[in-house]
């Protein structure tokens, strides 16, 4: 048997793997930011029972390892009956990871709008949803871009997690042409290239997008 | 749904589960210790050297910050035998995670250095302090000070991420979570199990940290305004 070396088939599979991990991320973002959305304004209501329920949702995800909560709906769902490939259990465990601290993120977002937003649209008798949409929520976004951005970057990364319990992403395929050519060092750093051409820019993105937001604020 | 919880089915493995913790442990332990060190002799390097010096550190940073902690485990443990270093999966574990949290700490505290007002080091200037004093007492402990809640966040950020050793044959808590599901099948209650253990250890870790925070800068933060007071008088 001739081992296979690392070229540019292997790179090909990789760059494929790749779209695999985008996709996680994209699937983490749409469910995780809507659920984190909910928790958020959860967080921040008047009711005294919901801020203490996202509170208690956003300490226990950011108290547990992303491995574990993979693990959890990998087997939980299987438990529950469902036969579902992968995709599912790590789509499912992204969002819910993601939600977590998205919540906790955009919180602080809305929190930093200025408490006069708040009174002086109720006293232009908007009605706490209109005060939502119309006032704090367009501050709200501007502020929260920054940390978002940079948030997405965590998540790329967090998606090689996936790997373990099989998902053929990234990481995983790096680890499947690793036994196939048994040139470690090679492939896990043309992995770790990969990854970082996706995470470096969108990290730069959250630097600047940040500059931009202070140089507005200090107007 | 009809499953029964049998919890009792691990019970057999509380010594695996326990040396898993104790692993963990001790991993979080002595890597938040190196890299929290490493991060602050970094960060203060680069606010004192030179051009070449930044540029190295910036890239370290940048590269370990974008790359994920798993893929840096892999090029730790399968890379370096490749090039003569061989280490166990301990060791790599360990080396992963302080390279990881070393590059995390630096950009945090860097991020704290910049924030020190340049008349602090002025002030420290005029009242005779040596440049090791300065550095010392008006940039790095004010620094760290300043931005100890983010590294809060992060140091339990890496002993949660240790989790991650797992995949690479590290016997720590998540390991001891696998093992233990091969030999009893009892898949949910492991994870329950262990789950709650992480959460415990976040909960403990963070409460540790914030007691250790009040006694490193707490009456140190009181006292910083009424220190500021004359200078602003005059």
């Amino acid at each position: 048997m001739t081992l296979r070396t690392f070229g540019f088939s292997e790179f090909g599979f990789l760059l494929q793997a790749l779209q695999w991990t985008v996709l996680l991320t994209v699937i983490a973002l749409i469910f995780g930011g809507a659920l984190g959305f909910v928790v958020a304004l959860a967080r921040t209501s008047r009711s005294n029972a919901l801020r203490l329920a996202a509170a208690t949702y956003i300490q226990l995800i950011q108290g547990i390892p992303v491995l574990m909560i993979l693990f959890l709906s990998y087997y939980g769902l299987s438990l529950a009956g469902f036969e579902l490939p992968p995709l599912f259990a790590a789509g499912a465990s992204m969002a819910i990871y993601a939600s977590g601290y998205l919540a906790e993120i955009w919180r602080g977002c809305i929190q930093a709008v200025p408490k006069q937003q708040w009174e002086a649209s109720e006293s232009l008798a908007l009605s706490p949803l209109q005060q939502y949409r119309y006032v704090i929520l367009p501050q709200a976004i501007r502020i929260s871009l920054p940390p978002t951005v940079g948030f997405a970057v965590q998540v790329v990364k967090n998606t090689s997690v996936t790997s373990i319990i099989g998902f053929v992403e990234l990481a995983r395929a790096g680890t499947l042409i690793n036994n196939a050519t048994f040139q470690p060092f090679r492939v896990f750093v043309a992995v770790a290239i990969l990854y970082f051409v996706v995470c470096y820019p969108l990290s730069q993105l959250s630097r600047v997008l940040e500059k931009r937001l202070h140089v507005g604020s200090s107007r | 749904m009809s499953y029964t919880f049998q919890f009792g089915a691990l019970l057999p493995y509380k010594a695996d589960i326990l040396a898993g913790i104790w692993l963990t442990l001790k991993l979080s332990f002595i890597s938040i210790l190196l890299g929290g060190l490493a991060g602050a002799v970094l960060a203060s390097l680069r606010s004192t050297s030179g051009r070449a010096v930044r540029l190295v550190i910036d890239a370290y940073v940048e590269i370990i910050r974008n790359t994920p902690f798993l893929v840096q485990l892999f090029i730790v443990y399968f890379g370096l035998p490749g090039l003569g270093f061989r280490v166990g999966a301990d060791t790599a574990a360990l080396i992963g995670m302080t390279i990881n949290l070393t590059a995390y700490s630096t950009e945090i505290i860097r991020a704290g250095i910049e924030a020190i007002h340049k008349s602090q080091i002025e002030a420290g200037e005029a009242l005779g302090f040596t440049r090791f004093q300065i550095l010392r007492h008006v940039i790095i402990v004010p620094a760290v000070g300043k931005v100890y809640p983010a590294l809060c966040s992060q140091f339990v950020l890496m002993m949660l991420a240790s989790s991650i050793c797992s995949a690479i044959s590290t016997p720590e808590l998540a390991a001891a979570a696998a093992f233990v599901e091969s030999q009893t099948y009892r898949s949910f209650e492991v994870y329950i199990l262990v789950t709650l253990i992480y959460l415990t250890l976040a909960l403990v870790l963070r409460g540790a940290l914030a007691l250790l925070g009040l006694w490193l800068f707490g009456r140190r933060a009181v006292r910083r305004p009424l220190a500021a007071m004359p200078e602003v008088s005059a």
